[in-house]
């Protein structure tokens, strides 16, 4: 049986390969992101040469000049490619990870904007992941922006969002119109089931692809090599996405 | 014109003379009701014993200040009714969930709450740490932070010539950096490894505490493959030693972060019975290898 996870973790493994955009050579991932390192993992593992470097490994962290390092990297343009979600996230790709009702969330509280109103705008590529695909996570217009999906002109931005994957699609977002595509619809899902989990508008071609499954090579991957390389910053995310993976892990 | 004040770092032992080596409990005795205490997030060598100890002082009115997020320490702070104000990038227990109490403070009003973003928090840092009034910051531009940042000002890149406006953020000095590491010799000289953040923190704090697990005799600075890793004894104003004293997060490689125990703390701080009942059974009673130490 395929998990979710694992359907998540090859469509983005996927978009980090995307021909049409340029190869990334080095990818941060941040704090609480297990579907996106999985996703690094396996495009590392099943393509060319590409530097991954996590903020919260607990061993081998590559920044030896302190957290700064990671936002000093990406000020220079050092990173490519970063992963982002958001409590909510709407149409323009506007993230809220602050919280809803009055500042700063009286009504439902959010973690906080980590690196987010600096990454966004300062890496060439993002890549927003939200599992939970609703009305109430993909919105018209979120409550707080802790990160703009575009800039005004003449405010320096090095790139913005190409995508947006959720537990029910992937989108892909045009910044020059700040709208959404959908691109392909999960297993399971139509581009009915779509429209009505999200807040948000967005544009539906006239044929609607399916999102690829992960091939046996993708599923041996991330149950083995992908899973060792990950159970010691996400223990509890591995023993729940691959209770049966320790044998297999620790043979990789 | 801007008179040069009292520096940040008055008060502060010369280089190369001898810190205070006192008890956990002198250390939290010399932080006052209503401080702003910067500290580390939850992978990164949280000071849990001096935590637990502030709380059984009965500390009031504290301002805490994440660099960059929070996670534990801060929740729990706020939860026994410690903390004033918090600024943060985020406040998290990572894979153990939210920060409950943190959440609850923000939705209840009860706790002001200073939005930032994780790099803001570093530079602001660095600027004290050079001396400086302020630094530049590319992004931000385009985020709500930026409105509830009265502190934060926009300008134009006086280099460029075509506008190209960019945020300046102003230097801050905490009034005490603290930390836990694994070992500090007998002149202050503290071993932090890889986590450099600490070093800004105690660069640009008032005052540095830090907790450890052990005084070592040599000179860490004369060993070439430890100084790296070392901050100087000249940023570092007590030292008291405190067994474990990361638990329940972990120290580097001494020690892992005690997953079951976050898990647990996770879901008792969900109800305020819950909390209190935590707080009986691990932060009131003195920790045993604490006692002993």
């Amino acid at each position: 049986m395929i998990r979710a996870e694992e359907r998540l973790a090859a469509a983005i493994a996927r978009l980090i390969r995307d021909p049409a955009t340029p190869t990334p050579r080095h990818i941060a991932v941040g704090a609480a992101s297990p579907v996106p390192a999985a996703a690094c993992w396996l495009a590392a593992l099943s393509g060319p040469q590409l530097r991954l470097s996590f903020l919260h490994r607990r061993e081998g962290n590559p920044f030896t000049e302190g957290t700064r390092e990671l936002f000093d990297l990406a000020g220079q343009g050092r990173i490519d490619l970063f992963f982002l979600g958001g409590g909510e996230i709407d149409g323009a790709a506007n993230i809220n990870l602050i919280g809803t009702g009055d500042w700063p969330g009286r009504a439902a509280r959010f973690p906080g904007s980590f690196g987010s109103a600096f990454l966004y705008i300062m890496v060439p590529r993002t890549i927003l992941f939200r599992e939970e695909h609703s009305p109430r996570s993909l919105v018209a217009r979120v409550a707080h922006i802790s990160a703009p999906g575009v800039s005004a002109p003449g405010v320096f931005r090095r790139g913005t969002a190409s995508a947006l994957v959720t537990g029910r699609c992937l989108f892909r977002f045009d910044a020059g119109r700040a709208r959404f595509t959908l691109a392909s619809v999960h297993p399971g899902e139509t581009a009915a089931t779509v429209a009505a989990a999200t807040g948000f508008a967005y544009d539906t071609p006239g044929e609607v692809a399916l999102t690829p499954e992960p091939t046996q090579g993708e599923l041996e991957l991330l149950r083995g090599k992908v899973r060792a390389r990950m159970v010691d910053t996400y223990p509890a995310f591995c023993a729940r996405v691959w209770p049966q993976g320790e044998s297999e892990g620790r043979a990789a | 014109m801007a008179q040069p004040t009292a520096g940040a770092h008055d008060g502060r032992p010369e280089s190369g003379q001898h810190m205070a080596l006192i008890s956990l409990d002198e250390l939290v005795a010399s932080v006052p009701d209503g401080a702003l205490i910067a500290l580390p997030p939850d992978n990164s060598l949280v000071p849990c014993a001096f935590v637990h100890a502030l709380i059984r002082a009965g500390r009031r009115r504290l301002r805490l200040l994440g660099v960059p997020v929070s996670g534990y320490a801060t929740d729990l702070l706020i939860g026994a009714g410690c903390v004033a104000g918090v600024e943060t990038s985020a406040v998290t227990l990572g894979e153990a969930g939210a920060a409950p109490r943190f959440t609850q403070a923000v939705t209840a009003a009860t706790v002001a709450v200073r939005d930032s973003t994780c790099p803001a928090i570093h530079t602001m840092l660095q600027a004290a740490e050079k001396g400086v009034p302020f630094l530049p910051l590319r992004g931000l531009i385009g985020s709500d932070l930026l409105a509830h940042r009265p502190d934060w000002r926009v300008m134009d890149n006086p280099f460029a010539t075509d506008g190209d406006p960019i945020v300046l953020l102003p230097a801050l000095s905490p009034d005490f950096g603290v930390f836990h590491a694994e070992m500090a010799d007998a002149d202050g000289n503290v071993w932090v490894g890889r986590r450099r953040e600490l070093a800004t923190i105690a660069h640009a704090s008032r005052r540095t505490l830090v907790t450890v697990e052990r005084i070592v005799a040599a000179s860490l600075l004369d060993d070439e493959r430890l100084a790296p890793g070392t901050i100087s004894g000249a940023y570092v104003d007590a030292v008291a030693v405190a067994a474990r004293g990361a638990w329940p997060t972990g120290l580097l490689d001494a020690y892992p972060p005690d997953d079951a125990h976050l898990a647990e703390y996770a879901r008792l701080a969900r109800s305020d019975a819950g909390f209190r009942a935590y707080c009986e059974r691990y932060v009131l009673p003195l920790r045993a290898e604490v006692a002993v130490a």
